[in-house]
């Protein structure tokens, strides 16, 4: 097979991704957006497969079969709770590959460069093993940060922003030595070196962020899987991999940006870490708050049996308590009572964007009865209830009314404005931010505690 | 601790102090509760009721006063003529009673409590504030009665309240005029316009306009900059020239009006007289007053206190037991706020009471401690108005556009100048690769910016798939020459084609359940 034929299929195979991507506006469309990446993902392999340069099918087809094998099995299993784990180890694998990609590359004696271009190409070795080697070893603890593996508590070092630079100034230096390296050999052992400082490098990174800034975390991990495959694109010079890599790399930085702005954060300040350790001056003052009201289930049932309008706003606690398919029942009765019921999702709900969204639709609640914050915002002040289930920061007042508190200016859903709000909860903890939550403490808010989902199931059984 | 909750004995009187709902929630707080022989009888809750929710029911008034540790009734104590003595008699040394006792106008009723050496709690000395609302009395008895007042003005007044047109001709909508927009004149207003008629209210106190029209009513402006507010959110005695005006208005008012619903009251004042013997006259035959000032002597002119009047073609309804005329939501609401006191005195759950007077809704409450008179109790520190917060402090100065656009500029001059100075030392075999990655990252950003949030997961997950492109390079690789490098390649294809399979069918997966 010629390679004008190949590229061809690679052209073929890049449109249909963007067509990918590009069905995601809408829910209509995304599933057929899905099968175009599919489409594409099997025209690339096929073309490369037929390729002169490749060799060797029974070891590619068994271990294809396996990884695949693997890959099935883990997208039929996961819990929709579990989500943010899965993509967090699927990044941690593109990672590792670009890693292995990038030194097999090295050492494959095929390759003869000379002059500019053995450079450009030791760089593009250097920088796709880097990359891949961080986002390996960040996404690996991400995973266990979301899992619960590790504790979602930022760790924080001392002088860890020194260390980063050290880490950094070491890695520029070693690039030195391996670009100056003659031969095989002796460029080994700096890209070793790098490799290690780097996984060391994206542990470390990642640890220090605390667990509400996860979703920035997993759409930037995101980002650098997508740069990690363009630079493995650079080094192979092959063009399929240079455009994915580009899609993939600019989808995760504009996700993180928009849950950094939904947080109101700066992302250095995200990647820096530390956030709900470095905020000592809880929002408040100290000044005594006032006193919470709770209410009971069957009063909470009574409440939204009598009310036309509920507007549900989830947050990570449904997750947590699998209360998804149990607030869906509450919502389909409800509605079929003529109860106008709807979903407010802010956009760092969860511990990934879009994870409500998910966890709602895996309960088959419709999704245009599920908004977003802006579309709803406006209408909280003419519903009747705001039921919140396991969510806190996100519908902190103080965020709007207290400007030295560390959430100040983060765009919130203004609950508080609705005519009766229940908040559940399974303590008076405060939210990840480490922040006090006034919300509480509102003439017009009730507090539930409890389990997200017995008390979802106990408001459905009391509606009788 | 045992709870006793004799019968009301005033005849008019048909709530009761407790229901059994509420001696189930008094219970679990380690409380015994005795309830006397068809307590809730007028109240319609029977004694059956009472023993199914764990109370005990006791025949003997006599008996229930001397075994309860705490009574608690509706009203305040008087004569009992059927025992032949009086219920203050009755009240041990050390016991407590709560019960509305109305302290400022019964004196003599506190000092024979005090000469008891008993503890007396007064339901309607409990301050206004928003931590008490749960047990505050006098909105939830008076939104029953202004709820009430426009049923019975419905009763008088032989018309539709809301407006028709019929094969029969056309009847024309009520018109209501709601004199006070405090607890029961809202109550009032939502009960009329639910009714379907047009709803027009006044109150002194300007901040309460918001609350009138977002009922639905009219809010009667006067044209007069007088402020009515008085402490803890009552009204207060207004100046002659507003109330020459104010009266002025009620006159055009009332010619105009079916129904007038007043309830208007100063506290520890005799209720102002708003409507004259005139103004009902002016009134449309067949018009109807509800007087619910009438307890404090009215205010309407001619409002005789508990009775219904005629005066000419106008009905004057001065009854002052609206409450006690919905007896059962009354008696359940009432219950529900003594409840509350008690879960405030009883702060451990063990039954065991507390009355701490360190706690200002329980000092203010408590107008009689053993056997000392503790009214009236200090002022309270009121909340009622949101305080006045400072102004957050200006936003950090935003950058000015003009200053922005120079930083855009800046930006992309250096970038043009990086992209210049690389293409001046790489090959133009990596700048042609450098063209496709710059534009695929345009395309990326175009692309992203138009997914819906929502489907923000899959759309990781699906990019999750798609690096796993990665595959393309190990698979070059794996027919390399030397082993390390063909096993490196082998495991990347392996994880790559994990992350393909796992990444799409998750995908696949996750967007089969978006449905409408």
């Amino acid at each position: 097979m010629n390679s004008g034929f190949v590229i061809a299929a690679y052209i073929l195979s890049s449109i249909l991704f963007i067509l990918s991507l590009g069905g995601l506006s809408h829910q209509e469309t995304a599933r057929r957006g899905n099968l175009y990446g599919i489409a594409g993902m099997t025209i690339a392999i096929v073309a490369t497969l037929l390729s002169d340069q490749v060799g060797n099918y029974a070891l590619i087809i068994v271990s294809m079969l396996v990884g695949g094998t693997i890959g099935a099995w883990l997208a039929a299993r996961v819990e929709m709770t579990a989500m943010p784990e899965l993509v967090a180890i699927l990044h941690s694998f593109v990672g590792l590959a670009a890693v292995l990609v990038g030194f097999a590359t090295y050492i494959d004696p095929n390759n003869h460069f000379v002059g500019v271009d053995k450079t450009i190409h030791d760089v593009e070795i250097y920088l796709g093993i880097l990359i891949g080697a961080v986002t390996f070893t960040g996404s690996v603890i991400a995973f266990g940060k979301l899992s619960g593996r590790i504790g979602s508590r930022a760790l924080i070092l001392p002088a860890r922003h020194w260390l980063n630079l050290g880490i950094l100034v070491v890695c520029i230096w070693l690039g030195k030595v391996f670009l100056d390296a003659d031969g095989t050999a002796s460029g080994m052992w700096p890209l070793l070196l790098m490799t290690a400082l780097a996984l060391a490098f994206g542990v470390h990174m990642v640890m220090a962020i605390g667990g509400a800034d996860m979703p920035v975390v997993i759409s930037m991990l995101n980002s650098y899987s997508g740069w990690a495959a363009a630079a493995t694109g650079f080094m192979l010079s092959n063009d399929l991999l240079i455009v994915t890599g580009a899609l993939v790399g600019s989808s995760g930085a504009i996700l993180s940006y928009i849950m950094c702005r939904a947080m109101n954060r700066r992302f250095v300040s995200v990647i820096m870490g530390g956030f709900g350790t470095t905020s000592s001056s809880g929002g408040g003052g100290g000044e005594e708050q006032g006193e919470v009201v709770s209410i009971s289930a069957e009063d909470t049932a009574e409440l939204l049996g009598g009310s036309d309008s509920l507007v549900i706003v989830p947050g990570y606690g449904m997750a947590v308590a699998h209360a998804q398919h149990a607030v869906s029942e509450l919502t389909r009765k409800l509605r079929d009572r003529g109860v106008n019921v709807r979903f407010a999702i802010h956009p760092v709900a969860g511990r990934m964007p879009g994870h409500m969204n998910v966890l709602l639709a895996e309960a088959k609640v419709p999704y245009d009865i599920v908004l977003e914050m802006d579309e709803i915002n406006e209408d909280l002040g003419s519903t009747d209830v705001v039921m919140v289930i396991g969510a806190n920061d996100i519908v902190n007042p103080s965020a709007i009314d207290e400007p030295d508190s560390p959430i100040a200016g983060m765009p919130v859903l203004e609950v508080w404005n609705a005519r009766t709000v229940i908040v559940m909860k399974r303590s008076m903890a405060s939210g990840y931010a480490g922040v006090e939550n006034p919300l509480f403490f509102r003439e017009n808010t009730r507090m539930l505690f409890g389990d997200a989902r017995d008390s979802v199931e106990s408001i459905f059984a009391n509606l009788g | 601790m045992k709870i006793g909750i004799p019968r009301e004995i005033q005849a008019s009187e048909r709530r009761v102090a407790c229901t059994p709902d509420e001696a189930r929630k008094l219970s679990k707080l380690g409380h015994e509760v005795l309830v006397e022989t068809g307590a809730g009888q007028e109240a319609g809750y029977s004694d059956a009721a009472f023993t199914e929710a764990g109370a005990t029911i006791i025949n003997d008034t006599t008996e229930l006063w001397s075994q309860a540790e705490m009574i608690c009734k509706v009203r305040a104590p008087q004569r009992n003529e059927s025992i032949g003595r009086d219920e203050t008699e009755l009240l041990d040394a050390g016991k407590i009673l709560i019960a509305m006792l109305a302290p400022a106008q019964s004196e003599a009723l506190l000092k024979d409590i005090a000469g008891r050496g008993a503890t007396a709690m007064a339901m309607e000395a409990i301050p206004r504030i928003s931590r008490a609302q749960k047990m505050d009395v006098l909105s939830s008895m008076a939104n029953i009665a202004g709820y009430r007042a426009v049923i019975e003005a419905g009763q008088h007044f032989g018309r539709f309240f809301t407006g028709q047109i019929t094969a029969a001709g056309k009847v024309p909508p009520a018109k209501v005029l709601v004199i006070g927009a405090g607890v029961a004149g809202l109550a009032a207003i939502g009960a009329a316009d639910s009714l379907g008629a047009i709803v027009r209210a006044f109150d002194t106190r300007p901040e309460v306009k918001e609350q009138i029209e977002s009922m639905n009513a009219e809010f009667l402006l006067l044209d007069f900059a007088e402020d009515g507010s008085g402490e803890g959110g009552y009204a207060k005695v207004m100046s002659e020239e507003f109330i020459a005006a104010e009266m002025a208005l009620f006159a055009e008012q009332a010619k105009e009006v079916d129904i007038i619903i007043t309830t208007a009251l100063i506290p520890g004042k005799p209720a102002p007289k708003l409507i004259t013997r005139e103004m009902v006259e002016s009134m449309k035959p067949g018009s109807v007053i509800v007087d619910l000032a009438a307890e404090m002597g009215g205010n309407c002119e001619v409002t005789v206190p508990n009775e219904v009047v005629r005066h000419g073609d106008v009905t004057v309804v001065g009854y002052t037991d609206f409450p006690s005329r919905m007896a059962s939501q009354a008696s359940q609401l009432y219950a529900t706020n003594v409840r509350h006191l008690i879960t405030d005195l009883t702060p451990e759950k063990d039954g065991v009471l507390n009355v701490n007077m360190e706690d200002e809704v329980i000092r203010s409450a408590t107008v009689v401690k053993d056997g000392e008179i503790t009214w009236p109790p200090p002022p309270v520190k009121l909340s009622a108005a949101p305080k006045a917060k400072p102004k957050a402090a200006a936003p950090v100065v935003e950058t000015p556009p003009k200053n922005r656009a120079w930083i855009t500029v800046a930006g992309m001059a250096v970038a043009g100048i990086a992209i210049l100075a690389m293409g001046s030392v790489a090959p133009p075999s990596f700048m042609n690769h450098f063209i496709v990655f710059v534009l695929a990252c345009f395309i990326g950003w175009q692309v992203i910016w138009n997914v819906t949030p929502a489907l923000h997961t899959p759309l990781m997950s699906v990019t999750n798939a798609i690096s796993g492109i990665i595959v393309i390079g190990a698979l070059l690789q794996v027919a390399s020459p030397g082993w390390i490098g063909v096993v490196l390649a082998v495991i990347a294809v392996t994880i790559a084609s994990i992350n393909i399979a796992g990444g799409f069918l998750v995908t696949q997966r996750m967007l089969k359940m978006f449905q409408k």
